[in-house]
C-alpha cells in the first residue's frame, strides 16, 4: 500500500476585489472574519479552526464529510507584511496520512478603490493521495489549458 | 450520471491533441468539409481521417456524406458538457476566493461603526 511518489504543482490565481487592501488583509488575519470563508464545501460540517496570525504563528483548521475522512490544514506564517503580503507554508492531512506540503504566497495591491489579490500556490503532492482539492488543484493548469482552447474554439 | 463519465473521457482524449483541437477551432466557424478541413495539416488524408474518427467517436463532431462530399459540423453539447465538467471543478481556492468576496461586499453593506452583532 506504501507507494511513495512525489508530484509538484503550482498554480497561481489573481482576482480584483472592490474592498481595499487593508480589508482583505483584515479577512486573513482575523480570525472571525477568516472563519466566514475560509471553510470547506458547504455540505461538510462545522470546522474547528485556529489561528495566531503572526510570524512564527500557527493556524489549524479541520473537518470534512461526516463519514470522513478528516481534512487537517496545518500552517505556519513566514511572512506578513501588512496589508500587502503573507506568506505561509502548510501541510495537508487526510486522517493521519500527509498529503502535501505547500507554500503560499498571498499579494496584495492596491488597484483603484479595491485590491489587486493574487495567490501563488507552490506543492508537492505525496504518494498520489486523491482528495478532491488535491486533483482540482493538480489538474487546474491542464483544465486552464483546455478551457482556453474551448474558449478560443467557442 | 454514470455513463456521462465514458463520454466525458472520450472528450478529453479527443482534445488532448493539438491537431484535434485545431480541427475542432476550425470547425467551431461552421460546418467544413474534409478535404478543406485537411488542407492546412502537413498529413496524409489518411491520418487526417484517423483523427475525424476519434473526434466523432466522442461525439464531438459529426459528419454527413453528400454525393462525394463528406462534411463535418461541430457537435456544440459534448463542448458544453466538458465545459460543465470544467466548471464545478473550480479548485477548492476558487470557491473560497468566491466566498471572500462576497463576506467583503456583506461586510460593506452591513459596515457600521464596531458594530459587534454577526450571524
Amino acid at each position: 500500500m506504501t507507494q511513495h511518489s512525489t508530484q509538484h504543482a503550482t498554480f497561481v490565481i489573481e482576482r480584483d476585489y472592490d474592498a481595499a487592501p487593508a480589508r482583505v488583509f483584515r479577512a486573513f488575519a482575523d480570525l472571525d472574519a477568516k472563519r466566514q470563508w475560509f471553510t470547506g464545501p458547504a455540505e461538510w460540517g462545522p470546522d474547528e479552526h485556529a489561528m495566531d496570525f503572526r510570524i512564527g504563528g500557527r493556524e489549524t483548521n479541520s473537518g470534512g464529510p461526516k463519514d470522513g475522512p478528516v481534512h487537517r490544514f496545518e500552517a505556519l506564517y513566514w511572512d506578513i507584511v501588512e496589508n500587502q503580503r503573507i506568506v505561509y507554508t502548510y501541510e495537508m492531512y487526510l486522517d493521519d496520512a500527509r498529503i502535501s506540503v505547500s507554500l503560499s504566497t498571498i499579494e496584495l495591491k492596491p488597484k483603484g478603490k479595491g485590491t489587486a489579490f493574487r495567490i501563488t500556490e507552490q506543492a508537492v503532492h505525496l504518494d498520489g493521495h486523491d482528495s478532491p482539492e488535491q486533483r482540482e488543484e493538480g489538474t487546474r493548469g491542464i483544465l486552464e489549458q483546455l478551457a482556453d482552447a474551448l474558449k478560443r474554439g467557442a | 450520471m454514470l455513463n456521462y463519465q465514458p463520454a466525458l473521457d472520450q472528450v478529453y482524449a479527443a482534445l488532448a491533441d493539438p491537431t484535434r483541437r485545431a480541427m475542432v477551432e476550425r470547425l467551431s466557424h461552421g460546418p467544413v468539409s474534409v478535404s478543406d478541413l485537411a488542407q492546412p495539416f502537413a498529413m496524409s488524408l489518411p491520418a487526417v481521417l484517423q483523427h475525424l474518427q476519434v473526434l466523432e467517436g466522442s461525439g464531438l463532431i459529426r459528419s454527413e456524406k453528400q454525393g462525394r462530399v463528406r462534411t463535418c459540423r461541430l457537435e456544440p453539447k459534448a463542448l458544453q458538457e466538458a465545459e460543465d465538467w470544467i466548471a464545478r471543478r473550480r479548485s477548492l481556492w476558487m470557491r473560497r476566493l468566491d466566498r471572500l468576496g462576497d463576506f467583503l461586499a456583506a461586510e460593506e453593506k452591513t459596515k457600521r461603526p464596531r458594530n459587534k452583532d454577526r450571524k
